[in-house]
């Protein structure tokens, strides 16, 4: 019970970070229909640039930890939104109305352009960080076994929750939010009734970029070692989070990105040669979720045209 | 993206909006590298530290506000945008009088610099002015040639010339170095143009795929890796040979073509990619962890070469190939066989593809691609014309994965990463999808482009001793595949040739007229 208690509290903070993720390629899917393969990499520019600005701000001496936090969130988070508003308007904006795949095409491209610049200006070892959030609570002892619930686990959390709150809104009961929704449905149509639709779409991108800074950085706190590659197999994850939640929908992806987290810790934890598989158990489950329920928990049924 | 030319605009407010835009560019450009190119890491006992990098960034920032003002200026917001006369080149429209002025200074000053370049060792000077001039020459070359003969059935005659050349190409030069001692790099040669074949015939491979059936597979390495892998099994458990593995690779990655293909056949587009990228991972991770039959990382090696009909090639056997004919021992000889035993394959793989487009089920692939609905509405049956192009897709990169694993004699998981995928899919599509001819140049150029850039030192003389354009590879070819996307969708050789023409409409016979109308 215990040991299935701490996996499970492992597991919900995992979900946060592929959650997080997961949103960005929910939005960006919703409203251009594209997969924006390059999602998974942003969230790793994202977690470097939290990582210099945070050794950035210790060496200018600011040493008190929840304020350099919010600094580096604030800085992470509009520096990889410039990445994410330039990769849409480089990669993605002259393809809008070319083939299907051929925005696909740019997106691998540009996924291998993000880690290849890492790689090349930072160098390709393992970015280590020291603890930064400590320290923590224990629940309850069972047979000798801790459970734990630290605070970085705590953060992450409810940071999540709170950003999830935050979107929700803005994409219910703001102009912009229903300029993306007007655009999701149709786009001619919207630019015809005065939406700027390029604008939105490029808000589109940035938004989500932001919050894979912000996951960025929260997996920088919860792991401490970052390296070039981590964009890609998390990118692969959040994807079948928010495909598993239903494309297009917000607290579908929050709720996949959950589901997932907690399918990889428990199959690390329990399954026989679980912690070499996990990665297995996650695609295994994108594949089983896309031809059992292809519109996923909370998508909508989508209709092919002719 | 591109903003229209505006002709009644003076060239004070040209240049003016082209200042301000090319502002807002060095802006953006500052934001993004401001921490990424501005500041390195450095690992250090203590933990990680910083160390500022002004200069890198301050060069990286200049060189996009003067690349994009020299671009707004000249190309985007240009009355006569400079690309114009270039691109005339490999057309046949009629050249202006300022064409004709912008090429020749382009050619004279071009070749000044060379010339200035090779006097006083300038390397990367010569290099950026001989490929200049080359560009240059190969367009006026074709203008000439299309201008005397303009019918020339072009795509034909460059296919046969191609597999000549590449069918004759190791003999000659063999026979040429063994006559006269040219002191040619033939080793690498031939190994460079292994390497190049192996993705033509991958290409080809995929091509049918995606080119032909218009399902986007970002796995296809996987095929690649179990052709490999049952090969090297087969071999170093059972002691059998190429020969006798080749087909058994090429069915077993057949099936698995067809295990994986099955559940995934009711997803669209890009759906179908995502899962076709996890199920590569996935094969890759368990040839990782199935330590006792793969050996897991350290992957499998002595993997026998491949023999001419059960003559081998090595030194030690007695009959060897050279005894056997009564020649020399030459280690080339062995190269040169495997050189045409890949040639081999992937010519039966360009056959094979382009016999099966003429056949139902090639019509049906390409239906398919175009319009799934309306294909189903005609009565074809969608699942098994997937199916097949993915099991046929796979038979050949199963067999192009075995002559791997007989090349290396040696393979790991480590050959078979998403990368890998990622490169063939590139050549597919930047070659233009369904163009056989297109998968072949995008192939020479993609792989032969970054061997080249491996060994160029005069990269080293423009950058500096320290640079390596190896750690550049994989950013350039990210960058190009960006690049000549967005430049050309459609690929290099962009138009595909149609699989079915009406060659002549024949004028309905005036009596069926008449008996159709009583």
């Amino acid at each position: 019970m215990a040991y299935f208690l701490q996996q499970l509290i492992n597991g919900i903070a995992l979900g946060s970070i592929y959650g997080l993720i997961a949103i960005g390629y929910t939005m960006v899917y919703g409203i251009i229909g594209m997969i924006n393969f390059a999602h998974g990499d942003i969230f790793m520019v994202g977690s470097f640039i939290a990582l210099i600005a945070f050794l950035a701000l210790v060496s200018l001496g600011l040493t008190f930890v929840p304020l350099a936090l919010i600094i580096v969130l604030v800085i992470a988070m509009a520096l990889t939104a410039v990445w994410g508003w330039t990769v849409e308007r480089i990669a993605y904006r002259p393809l809008r109305e070319s083939f299907r795949l051929a925005p696909l095409i740019t997106a691998i491209g540009m996924s291998i352009v993000l880690q290849n610049f890492i790689q090349v200006s930072q160098g390709a070892r393992v970015k280590p960080l020291q603890p930064v959030v400590t320290g923590g609570y224990e629940l309850f002892v069972e047979n000798g076994f801790e459970v734990n619930l630290s605070n970085i686990q705590i953060l992450l959390v409810v940071t999540t929750f709170v950003l999830m709150t935050v979107f929700w809104l803005i994409i219910t009961r703001t102009a912009l939010g229903r300029a993306q929704r007007a655009c999701e449905q149709d786009r001619l149509m919207a630019s015809l009734s005065g939406v700027n639709v390029d604008r939105t779409i490029s808000l589109t991108f940035v938004l989500g970029a932001a919050l894979a800074a912000v996951a960025g950085l929260l997996y920088l706190l919860y792991y401490g070692v970052i390296d070039f590659y981590i964009g890609f197999v998390a990118g692969i994850k959040a994807f079948t989070a928010a495909v598993f939640g239903g494309i297009g929908s917000l607290p579908g992806a929050m709720l996949g990105g959950l589901i997932i987290g907690l399918i990889e810790t428990f199959w690390s934890a329990y399954a026989p040669s679980g912690p070499e598989y996990k990665d297995v158990a996650a695609f295994s489950m994108l594949a089983i979720v896309l031809i059992f329920f292809p519109t996923g928990l909370l998508g909508r049924p989508e209709v092919e045209k002719v | 993206m591109i903003p229209l030319s505006e002709p009644g605009k003076s060239f004070g407010q040209r240049l003016k909006s082209a200042l301000a835009d090319a502002i807002i560019a060095g802006w953006i450009a500052f934001f993004l590298f401001s921490l990424l190119l501005g500041v390195r890491t450095v690992d250090k006992v203590t933990g990680l530290t910083l160390a500022p990098r002004p200069g890198l960034l301050a060069i990286a920032v200049g060189i996009v506000v003067f690349g994009r003002l020299l671009l707004n200026l000249f190309v985007w917001q240009a009355e006569h945008p400079i690309t114009t006369p270039f691109a005339k080149l490999f057309t046949s429209k009629q050249f202006e009088r300022r064409d004709l002025i912008v090429l020749g200074s382009v050619a004279f000053v071009s070749t000044l610099v060379f010339i200035i370049a090779s006097i006083v060792h300038a390397a990367g000077f010569q290099l950026v002015a001989a490929c200049l001039l080359a560009f240059l020459g190969i367009g006026t070359i074709r203008r000439v040639i299309v201008y005397f003969f303009p019918n020339l059935p072009y795509a034909r005659i460059f296919t046969i010339g191609g597999i000549a050349f590449a069918i004759l190409f190791p003999l000659v030069s063999y026979l040429l170095e063994k006559a006269f001692h040219l002191g040619l790099p033939l080793r690498y040669l031939f190994d460079l143009s292994i390497l190049v074949l192996t993705y033509v015939m991958l290409g080809w491979g995929l091509n049918i795929v995606v080119g032909l059936a218009g399902l986007l597979d970002l796995g296809y390495v996987a095929f690649y890796a179990v052709g490999a892998y049952v090969f090297a099994l087969l071999a170093t458990h059972f002691g059998l040979g190429f020969w006798m593995c080749l087909p058994v690779a090429g069915i077993a990655a057949a099936l698995w073509g067809v295990i994986l293909g099955f559940p995934v056949l009711r997803l669209r587009g890009d759906y179908l990619a995502i899962v076709t990228l996890a199920f590569g991972e996935i094969v890759r991770i368990i040839l990782i962890n199935w330590t006792p039959v793969t050996n897991g990382p350290n992957g499998i090696s002595d993997i026998p070469k491949p023999t001419f009909f059960g003559l081998p090639f090595s030194a030690q056997a007695s009959p060897n190939f050279a005894s056997f004919f009564g020649l020399k021992y030459d280690p080339l000889q062995g190269i040169i066989f495997l050189y045409y035993v890949i040639l081999g394959l992937a010519l039966v793989t360009n056959l094979v593809t382009i016999r099966l487009r003429r056949l139902p089920i090639g019509r049906a692939w390409e239906a398919m691609r175009e319009d799934e609905i309306a294909c189903r509405s005609l009565g074809i049956n969608t699942t098994i014309t997937k199916l097949t192009a993915f099991a046929t897709g796979a038979l050949f990169g199963g067999l192009a994965g075995s002559f791997f694993a007989t090349r290396q004699g040696f393979i790991s998981p480590e050959s078979f990463t998403f990368i890998e995928s990622a490169i063939i899919l590139a050549i597919v599509v930047l070659g233009g999808m369904g163009s056989q001819l297109g998968v072949a140049i995008a192939a020479i150029v993609m792989v032969g482009g970054f061997e080249a850039l491996r060994h160029t030192a005069g990269l080293q003389s423009v950058f500096g001793e320290g640079f390596d354009p190896a750690l550049y590879r994989m950013l350039l070819f990210g960058v190009a595949m960006v690049g000549i996307m967005v430049w050309r969708p459609r690929g290099i050789v962009g138009s595909r040739s149609p699989t079915i023409v009406v060659h002549d409409v024949k004028p309905i016979p005036k009596n069926l007229v008449e008996e159709a109308r009583a």
